[in-house]
């Protein structure tokens, strides 16, 4: 260290103003504690879990969107083969959006269960997410093997690769999120609600309502849309 | 064998070792002897359970980031050997085979240039990321400690898988992006694109989970007070890199996976019939392509920027100029993809927007040079390695960058395209930013790291010998791209080419160099250590806060977690020492909690590994039990009860007083140079 | 870090995405996933309607369906996941707009950029395709050459490069 170094102006004791306020509220003179802003140190685990899964959510959703961006661009590869409106059965679709969309309600029942700290109705909105959303897999296995059967197989065009691989990755994400369910429900069994496992449900249901909102975007672009071509 | 029909080991046989062709099986023996060699000296040196404890299992971000390091110097030497059989087999072959034949030659381009930006640069810019974030941000550790062990380790599994090629069937012949239709299964029946596929879907779950990590990491925890403008430049650039991992990452994952789709269960995304478009996948695949080089470049400059301005002894000239360019950049990087294909034919209008946004990000670009100019400019300079390394930077970075906006001009580009002209850009581009960038952090926080220096003489020479290197090889490059040479050319026939096709072998030769001195350097380095040794944890003067705890800082990085008043936070601390010619009163110590170290990673990714070979292979029982195994070591994972350990009051009170003892020293040495 | 103490929501004013209430908010908090049901009930019937029975005039159904789509996800991030624009959930609402932001330039990017591609390497009658020829540099002595998928880069015959 020379002593040249310390006639510089440092940033402790002169600290500029800063006249565009840029850093307002964190220029030292603002008053939140919310971490985004700086004075508050460390954010608490659950506010730094449940952001790090909201940006693997996001990041989820950008991979959502390339399978869209394929699906919106080979939906008219079919190659003489059949389309959406002569496949597509919205009765199915309307069955499979009700249950993904009551499974997000009691996803959230289970998620204020944990608030309460209640287990038996926290088995109850779980039980009931999970039965819901095997019912939605299972009709989509359906949709899928009698497709298959009848030949319209993802080999058969671009467009039907591009909708089982959209539709499908949908589907895993929707399996995986029942293995977790289980997983969820397992550990709460044998630790009850202890905080780091309350996290974990918390961060399971941001999966489960964010799934939901995947699946808004693919029965209208995939289903609604392709029966109207 | 037979397994429910199918033969148990997949399509692997005997014959995928290639015992018919001597330089990759020598290449494979010597590296697996090596390999052996190092696993045997470990084992029967007694090392291997301080390995497992310390550095393996370890989920302190300053080993990993050490060990992502390593990696990425390994992985360059391995690059770099391609680089050698690459230009070598050029200089060879003016009409002439040359000594590689063309299915080899293909081989070694695809894995230099995957190995090059995925195993090696990234691997190096997320080590030096992770290493130093916590530890400028003020705080104990990234966000989720365990997921960053996880990270690493699926990165070196893919790393596994790639280099594995080498010895067990053949990597892939399609360039480091495999474009289809050549690497559908129909012109790549073998398992080349496999691996390639595999390697780099397991690698990329590993480099997304340290992106979501790491811009957690500097969202959410950050030291009291430091709010979003006070963080180090380092900081930002980081956020931004992260946050293009974060989104890019994915666009990656899913067009391999869409590759995959097509190859193995006969889809038709990319195919030539049924309706496929190959068009959409270099789309896709590009759309992440160009977030991926300022992934490289943004971190980089963050870099240079902390560099510059120590060694300048200044604060950083425009600092909040710094941080809108890098986000505008960060923004920019998104809406330029279609620049790496304006000849596939999407005509005027769409050519000349993307154009002339590629065009504008230079502004940024250009701004941030001013800014380090500026910094030096009034500034003290020291020319130690890492100035040295950041000033060769910007002059051979201007050249690079200028070429590329000749390139982003449409009937420029339509000339260029696919010419060794467009090589020797991106090379110089990256090489220049990325790889000057790695070096540069490396030699200036190797002394926080491992608590001693680097020796100055071998480091310099190193970077002479560099920047030689580069204008040798890439120099020859933009000429014979000039002259029309197109790359990855196996041989050639064309008289005026030979010359500067020698030329830029030779450059390869200063490299060899250059990489000579650098190893020389550690190896010196390790041997004077002593001599070498930072007391004080702040050897270079810096001015963030990476510079305010010990060398190497302990588990927990920071006694007490600093209070940031202002930008450049160590700086006023390090002021008012000098000031009052005292350091502040000793804090409070409390005891700390840190994260146990944990397996997790290693074992999952031993599991990915497993499932990555077995999916090359088609040995799909194998696969079912990697993927089984994976999901069990989660479980395990989540079902412990214990997860962090107390380091004691005591503890952390005798550590730091050490730190402040020779801090004091220091003062007083400092005080006594103002008396005289 | 201990896990008790900072658990406490109030004790920092920032919010993680997802469900955020207090104990003796479980009512409120009832009640928003009561209503978000509702709404995107409503919305989900009302698209399928659309669909099902043309009463929209026939060129603006997607344009509908987009609306209620649009519409839908944004009750379920303010129902269901709790995303406001409220001081203490900057950094959530931030990731989310960067997150639309990028689906967008992604989507709405290669659909363009594709539609460019397949309108001009179609199939076209001659005089258009002498057109084109002349447009897109083909070589001459290729005049098929834009039906053929383009040649991967790596298999460019070796010393056929133009002579400048």
């Amino acid at each position: 260290m020379t002593s040249g170094t310390a006639a510089l102006p440092s940033g402790g004791a002169k600290r500029r103003h800063d006249p565009n306020r840029l850093g307002h509220l964190s220029g030292g003179q603002g008053t939140s504690r919310a971490s985004g802003h700086g004075t508050g140190g460390p954010a608490p685990k659950r506010i730094v879990v449940g952001y790090g899964f909201w940006l693997f959510i996001l990041s989820d959703i950008v991979m959502f969107s390339a399978f869209f961006a394929s699906y919106a661009v080979l939906h008219n590869g079919t190659d003489g083969g059949p389309d959406g409106r002569e496949l597509f059965d919205l009765g199915n679709t309307a069955v499979e959006t009700g249950c993904l969309l009551l499974s997000s309600f009691t996803c959230g029942l289970a998620s204020l269960a944990v608030i309460v700290r209640r287990k038996l109705a926290f088995y109850a909105a779980m039980a009931v997410t999970g039965l819901l959303g095997a019912t939605f897999i299972g009709l989509e296995a359906n949709e899928f093997a009698g497709l298959v059967m009848k030949g319209d197989g993802p080999d058969r065009s671009a467009f039907l690769s591009s909708f089982f691989s959209l539709v499908g990755l949908h589907g895993i994400h929707v399996s995986i999120g029942l293995l977790w369910l289980l997983t969820m429900m397992a550990q709460v069994f044998a630790k009850g609600f202890r905080s780091d496992i309350n996290r974990r449900v918390m961060c399971f249901a941001l999966f489960w309502h964010a799934l939901d909102i995947v699946w808004v975007a693919l029965f209208t672009v995939v289903y609604l849309m392709g029966v109207l071509a | 064998m037979t397994l429910f029909g199918m033969p148990l080991l997949g399509k692997l046989t005997i014959d995928a070792i290639p015992l018919d062709q001597p330089i990759p099986l020598a290449a494979g023996a010597a590296v697996v002897v090596i390999l052996l060699a190092i696993i045997g000296w470990i084992v029967f040196a007694g090392h291997l359970p301080y390995l497992w404890k310390e550095w393996i299992t370890s989920v302190d971000h300053k080993r990993i980031g050490i060990m992502y390091t390593i990696l990425g110097l390994v992985m360059l030497l391995r690059g770099f050997s391609d680089v050698m059989l690459m230009r070598s087999q050029q200089a060879f072959a003016y009409q002439a085979p040359g000594f590689l034949p063309p299915e080899h030659y293909d081989q070694i381009f695809s894995a230099h240039g995957t190995i090059m930006i995925f195993f090696g640069a990234m691997p190096f810019i997320i080590g030096i990321m992770n290493f130093v974030l916590p530890l400028q941000l003020g705080v104990r550790d990234v966000a989720f400690p365990t997921l960053n062990s996880v990270g690493f380790w699926l990165t070196a599994s893919g790393a596994l898988l790639v280099n594995m090629s080498l010895v067990i069937g053949e990597f892939a012949r399609t360039g480091w992006l495999p474009y289809p239709p050549l690497s559908e299964l129909t012109y790549s029946p073998g398992v080349g694109v496999d691996y390639y596929l595999w390697a780099l879907l397991i690698s990329g779950v590993g480099t997304l989970m340290a992106g979501i990590n790491l811009t957690t990491t500097i969202l959410k925890m950050r030291a009291p007070g430091m709010s979003y403008l006070r963080m180090p430049i380092f900081t930002w650039t980081a956020l931004a890199g992260n946050l293009l991992i974060t989104a890019a990452f994915p666009i990656l994952t899913a067009t391999l996976i869409m590759l995959t789709l097509d190859r193995y269960l006969g889809f038709h995304f990319f195919t030539d019939e049924k309706g496929g478009n190959s068009m959409m996948f270099m789309n896709l695949v590009w759309a992440w392509g160009h977030p991926e080089v300022y992934i490289l470049a943004l971190p980089a400059y963050g870099i240079f920027s902390e560099v510059i301005s120590t060694f300048s002894g200044k604060p950083l000239f425009g600092y909040r100029s710094m941080v809108v360019a890098t986000m505008a950049i960060f923004v920019l990087a998104f809406m330029v993809w279609l620049h790496h294909f304006f000849t596939m034919g999407a005509g005027g209008d769409v050519n000349g927007v993307f154009g002339i946004m590629s065009m504008i990000i230079a502004v940024p670009t250009g701004v941030k040079v001013f800014d380090w100019m500026l910094t030096m400019y009034g500034g003290r300079v020291r020319l130690t390695v890492p100035m040295l390394w950041s000033i060769c930077f910007i002059v051979t970075f201007v050249v690079g960058g200028a070429t590329g906006v000749l390139l982003a001009v449409p009937p420029a580009d339509f000339a260029l395209h696919n010419s060794m002209f467009l090589v020797a850009h991106f090379h110089n581009v990256i090489v220049s930013s990325s790889l000057f960038a790695a070096f540069a952090g490396y030699s200036y926080w190797f002394p926080k790291a491992f608590g001693f220096r680097l020796v100055e003489s071998w480091g310099r020479a190193a970077v002479y010998l560099a920047t030689a290197g580069l204008v040798g090889v890439f120099g020859p490059m933009y000429i014979l791209g000039l002259l029309g040479m197109t790359r990855r050319m196996q041989h050639y026939d064309v008289a005026s080419w030979h010359p500067w096709v020698l030329a830029a072998s030779f450059g390869v030769l200063i490299l060899i160099a250059s990489i000579v001195c650098q190893v020389t350097q550690l190896v010196v380095s390790i041997r004077h250590r002593d001599e070498l040794r930072d007391e004080t944890g702040d050897p270079w003067d810096g001015r963030s806060l990476e510079w305010a705890t010990s060398s190497p800082p302990p588990v927990y990085n920071f006694a007490v977690l600093p209070d940031v008043h202002g930008e450049e936070a160590y700086w006023a601390v390090k002021s008012r020492a000098l000031e009052q010619h005292r350091l502040r009163e000793e804090p409070h110590y409390e005891a700390i909690e840190i994260p146990l170290n944990s397996p997790t990673g290693f074992v999952c990714a031993f599991f990915s590994t497993v499932v990555g070979f077995a999916m090359i292979w088609h040995i799909w029982w194998m696969a079912i039990v990697g993927l089984f195994g994976a999901f069990a070591t989660f479980v395990v994972f989540a079902w412990r009860d214990r997860v962090e350990y107390e380091v004691s009051a005591e503890e952390v009170a005798k550590l730091d007083r050490e730190n402040r003892a020779s801090r004091s020293n220091t003062l007083a040495v400092s005080r006594r140079k103002v008396a005289a | 870090m201990t896990d008790t103490a900072s658990d406490d929501p109030s004790r920092h004013s920032d919010t993680a995405p997802g469900a955020e209430f207090g104990e003796e908010d479980v009512g409120e908090g009832f009640r928003a996933y009561v209503m978000g049901l509702a709404l995107a009930s409503l919305l989900t019937v009302a698209s399928f309607i659309t669909v099902k029975f043309h009463f929209v005039y026939a060129p603006a159904i997607p344009v509908a369906l987009f609306t209620f789509a649009i519409a839908q996800m944004g009750v379920h991030l303010v129902f269901f996941l709790h995303i406001t624009t409220g001081p203490d959930n900057i950094n959530n609402s931030m990731a989310l707009a960067f997150g639309v932001l990028i689906v967008f330039l992604l989507m709405g990017g290669s659909l363009w950029i594709m539609s460019h591609l397949n309108g001009n390497m179609q199939l076209m009658n001659p005089y258009m395709q002498m057109h084109e020829m002349h447009m897109q540099q083909a070589s001459p002595d290729q005049p098929d050459q834009q039906l053929m998928p383009p040649l991967p880069p790596d298999r460019q015959p070796a010393g056929k490069a133009p002579q400048p």
